[in-house]
Formats: C-alpha cells, structure tokens, sequence
C-alpha cells in the first residue's frame, strides 16, 4: 500500500449537481491513488458521472460510496451508488442503448456498463436502485 | 454557479472550457453562446477541450447542441484539443458527436473555420466573396 494515501471507503451524498460533480471528483482522486491506467481512470469517472446523474434525476438523490479493492492479485475501484427513488420496473428497457423517461441520449446505464469491468444492478420497483460497477487495474 | 467564460478573437468567439463544469454551468455555457453569437455576428465558435478529463454524455450533448444551434445563426463551430483517453472513453459510451468538427488544437481550428467560409459562396460579409459567390450560382 501506498504510505500517506488513504484507501478507505469514500462516501459522496448526491443531491444536486454540484454533488455530481463531487463524485467525478472523488473517483477521480481513489482511481489515482489506486494507480488504474489514464484510459480506465477516464473510463471510471465518465461511468461514475452518468450513473451519479441517474442517481439524482431518477433516484431523487442518494449516495456514491467508492472503495479500493483487491482479489490477491489485481487492485481495483468499485463504487455503489444507491437511491430509494422508484426503482426500474424493467432492467432490461432500460439497459438498452437509446433507451431513456427522461429525454436523454439514453445511453448512461448501457454506455457506463461496457466502460467498467463489473456492473451489477440490484433494482425493483418502489425499492430504490443499487448499481456496483468495479474497474480492475490491469 | 460557475460560469465559463466567453472570448472574442476577431471574427471569432473562443470558449476554453477550465473547469470541471455542473449539468446547469453546461446549459447555461450553451444559452450564453448562443447570446454572444447574435451580438457580435461571429462566424466562428471554437471551444477547446483540452483541460477537460471527460466528456460524458450530458456534455457531449451540450457539444452537439451548440454546433447545431451556431449553424443556424450562421456560425461554424469547431470543437479542439480532445484527449485521447477521452475520444477513446466517448466511442466506448456509444456517443457519436452528430454533428460536431474537430482539430487538434486551436490553431488548426481556427484554419478549419477559415477554409470553411472561405468555401461556402452564401458568406456574404467579404464584398468580394459576394462576387465569386454571385458568380458561382449565375449561369
Ligand atoms: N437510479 C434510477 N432510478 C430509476 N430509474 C432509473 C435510474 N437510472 C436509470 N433509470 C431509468 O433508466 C433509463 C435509462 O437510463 P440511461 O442513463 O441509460 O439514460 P438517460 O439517463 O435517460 O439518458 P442519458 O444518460 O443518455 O442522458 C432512464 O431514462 C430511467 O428511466
Ligand atoms: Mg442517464
């Protein structure tokens, strides 16, 4: 580990646009610090800022916790972004490119899935959305 | 809010976006433009990106807005100084830039807009781009 850099879990509450911007910011300095390449770096923080935007559009707001992990052989950053807004009543709608309620390009949920390594999406409606992308050092 | 500010270089107006700009500094970049382009008759909007770390698509959108709404008020706009971690990260979102010209660097831009009117026989500022342009379309 890196003297000096604190690689403990980071939470951004989002509740307005210059939260969005917080959040861009705050991956920014973890996906550094956890040394991910300039490409994935950028990759992560263009995911984190389309999927912290849906956080506070469709989800009402809520929260970005971003955390440096490892798997014994590779380090990583993986970010939860979590809201108790309506939920998505069909994933696979939405996870479709062009696809958008809000008169989007429609491409945040699809576009951020291939910009990361993991995505998962734990959603139902009337229970909030929770999305865990992970970007792996390589 | 903070907001981006606008540049006149002769004929035409230079944006160097600093800052690491909020969805409503983005909308209100894109109305202030669209203001300074009707008050100063520019022909030319050259917005350089190169501080920007990303483009994601609410400013990519914003992008395509801006190039669309110069055309119609009779302006170019070029959009200069992308990284190349940052045209990798566009195409992999899925973001095609409708519309949008790019240069490399503000320079080539500004050659970019030049070459541009010089071709476009409708540029009725230069009298004598009136004439080859009359001339072009008469018989
Ligand atoms: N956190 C969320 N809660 C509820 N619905 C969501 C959430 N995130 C996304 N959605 C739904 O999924 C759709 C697709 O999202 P996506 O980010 O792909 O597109 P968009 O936000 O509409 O447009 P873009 O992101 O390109 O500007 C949204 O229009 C919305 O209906
Ligand atoms: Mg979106």
């Amino acid at each position: 580990m890196t003297a000096g850099v604190d690689l403990g879990p980071k939470t951004q509450a989002i509740g307005s646009d210059e939260d969005v911007v917080r959040v861009r910011q705050l991956v920014r300095t973890v996906a550094v610090a956890a040394k991910l390449s300039l490409v994935d770096q950028t990759k992560l923080v263009t995911a984190a800022s389309e999927l912290a935007r849906n956080t506070l559009i469709y989800g009402g707001g809520g929260t970005a916790e971003v955390t440096v992990v490892e798997d014994g052989r590779r380090r990583g950053v993986r970010i939860v972004f979590a809201d108790s807004g309506p939920g998505i009543a069909d994933l696979d709608l939405a996870l479709t490119d062009g696809y958008t309620t809000g008169g989007g390009l429609g491409l945040g949920l699809s576009g951020s899935r291939r910009l990361v390594d993991d995505f998962d999406i734990q959603t139902a409606p009337g229970e909030g959305t929770r999305i865990t992308v992970t970007k792996w050092s390589r | 809010m903070e907001r981006v500010p606008i540049l006149k270089i002769g004929d035409i107006l230079l944006v160097s976006i600093q800052i690491d700009m909020s969805d409503q500094t983005a909308v209100t970049l894109q109305e202030d433009l669209a203001e300074r382009i009707v008050a100063t008759g520019c022909h030319g909007v050259i917005i350089d990106i190169t501080a920007l770390d990303i483009v994601d698509s609410f400013v990519g959108r914003m992008l395509s807005t801006i190039a669309s709404i110069s055309k119609v008020l009779d302006a170019e706009t070029v959009v200069v100084g992308m990284r190349p971690a940052v045209a990798i990260t566009l195409v992999e979102l899925g973001l095609s830039l409708n519309g949008i010209r790019t240069a490399l660097n503000v320079e080539r831009g500004m050659e970019l807009i030049a070459a541009t009117r010089d071709d476009d026989p409708g540029y009725d500022d230069d009298p004598e781009g009136v004439e080859s342009g009359t001339a072009a379309t008469s018989p």
